[in-house]
């Protein structure tokens, strides 16, 4: 389990994906072979900028016993702006998300492998008008 | 051209519990504590946020304002009491994180509140020297309290992270020293959870006097009195301590009102003093003069002046620090409970 995330750290810890140079394909996890050109597939490593849009969402109330904590918890569809459509959690009350609405990446823990093992990061996504409700009333400044 | 601050970034987790909220489960009168203890509510991480992803965030937004190449970054410090190992490096996940490759020192620092000021001072040092082109210096903290203890009104999350180096220097260092001596005033021993403290009474020997002392050698030093500076920020542990600190030596409140952060956020440890100094810069104009001195319990000062320059005009400083500071979520204390923890699930 350990080899299998660190070796993939590069790509959760930001969206670096891949694209054809051939076609425009990009993809995100990223792949070595294009399968619209397949052989003359023209493969480069490219970091997406972590902004995009909602295309769909679900949230999800039963979860795999890492998650029981952040129950419930929304994953989305998100069409990057410079990229593909990729699937991440997006951090936000299940209130609060929407279709089309804009999000950025976060660096976020992913889980805790038990009390002694590795912690997993990786990029989630947050609303990017993190339009809040204030609670600070006349402050110091 | 004098080293410098190049750039810098902020991170406060979203999430706020008020001191009545604190108060209603203790048994506690809120008025007498808001009063005491001048803090009025404090910042709390999310379930999947600690130091590293505070780091990591507040990092970011340093590179990106500066935009500079992250594989120009010789070095990496991340400053905390709270890196999520006792034994891993935080700043290995920072520079990954960030992209700078892999040819840069890194190393964790630990010195109670003032090791993100510490690190300020190692980039400094690496760059002066010449090893280093830029150094990211960062302070971050998910500071950890006792249930019921009096820490826990205060003892909060955020982070700073500053970008040091000697090409587009916002800030210039002028002048920096430390006062440190052996008081054992808090302390977390190694595999408990929650740290101790001394209680009342250490003020004294503790804060005022390496936080006074600090700030009067600097200008003896320099030969500068408190009125040569446009701002001071003094580390924020309660909203109190740097308020009675700046009388004392007798500065204004109007100099440290912008960087006195711990009033809406409590006290970011290791994030405290950075982050007022970066409230500070959110505002500075050029020519402006910074005092700021950090301490760490244990214990020991780091004091700077800084001198604005011309470059910080065309420097992107949005979102502001008292922006991040007023945008947040009220919680309840039993949902902090759950977000930091405090809670244990079974199996």
């Amino acid at each position: 389990m350990i080899p299998r995330f660190w070796r993939k750290i590069k790509y959760r810890y930001d969206i670096v994906g891949s694209i054809c140079e051939s076609c425009g394909s990009k993809f995100y996890p990223p792949r070595n072979f294009c399968p619209v050109c397949r052989r003359k597939s023209r493969i480069k490593e490219q970091r997406f900028n972590g902004r995009g849009k909602i295309l769909s969402y679900t949230v999800v109330h039963d979860t795999p016993d890492e998650f029981k904590l952040n129950k419930p918890y929304v994953v989305a569809l998100i069409e990057l702006d410079d990229g593909p459509i990729i699937t991440s959690q997006v951090v936000c009350g299940p209130n609060e998300v929407e279709v089309g609405m804009r999000v950025v990446k976060a660096f976020r823990k992913y889980f805790e492998d038990g009390d002694d093992g590795v912690i997993y990061y990786g990029t989630k996504f947050i609303p990017e008008d993190k339009s809040m409700e204030s609670v600070s009333s006349n402050s110091s400044n | 051209m004098k080293v410098g601050i190049v750039s810098y970034g902020t991170y406060i987790p979203r999430f706020r519990l008020s001191v009545e909220e604190i108060a209603r489960v203790w048994g506690e009168n809120p008025e007498n504590i808001k009063s005491g203890l001048g803090v009025l509510r404090k910042s709390v991480s999310d379930l999947d946020e600690d130091t590293a992803t505070i780091s990591v965030e507040a990092a970011r937004e340093a590179v990106e304002r500066s935009g500079i190449d992250p594989e120009r970054i010789g070095a990496i410090f991340v400053g905390s009491e709270s890196h999520p190992y006792a034994v891993k490096p935080t700043a290995t996940i920072v520079g990954d994180a960030i992209g700078c490759g892999n040819n840069f020192h890194a190393a964790d620092f630990e010195f109670a509140c003032k090791a993100g000021t510490a690190g300020i001072q190692a980039c400094m040092g690496m760059v002066k020297a010449g090893m280093i082109e830029f150094g990211l210096a960062i302070g971050a903290d998910t500071s950890q309290s006792a249930p019921g203890d009096p820490l826990e009104y205060s003892a909060s999350a955020g982070g700073a992270a500053f970008l040091v180096g000697k090409k587009g220097v916002i800030a210039e260092i002028e002048e920096t020293l430390s006062f440190t001596s052996d008081t054992p005033d808090f302390w977390r021993r190694e595999g408990q959870p929650y740290p101790s403290h001394g209680g009342r009474f250490t003020g004294i020997p503790a804060y005022f006097r390496h936080v006074v002392t600090a700030a009067e050698q600097i200008m003896e030093k320099t030969g500068y009195k408190p009125s040569d500076f446009d701002y001071a920020v003094f580390h924020q542990p309660n909203g109190k301590f740097p308020v009675r600190a700046a009388r004392m030596l007798g500065f204004s409140n109007d100099q440290i009102a912008q960087g006195l952060v711990v009033r809406e956020i409590g006290n970011t440890y290791s994030g405290s003093s950075v982050l007022g100094f970066s409230a500070v810069l959110d505002i500075a104009k050029p020519g402006n003069k910074i005092l700021l001195v950090s301490f760490g319990s244990g214990a020991g000062s780091d004091a700077f002046i800084f001198n604005v320059t011309d470059s910080i005009e065309s420097f992107p400083r949005h979102p502001s620090v008292w922006e991040k500071i007023r945008s947040g979520i009220a919680v309840d204390y039993s949902t902090y409970l759950k977000l930091r923890k405090k809670i244990k699930l079974k199996g």
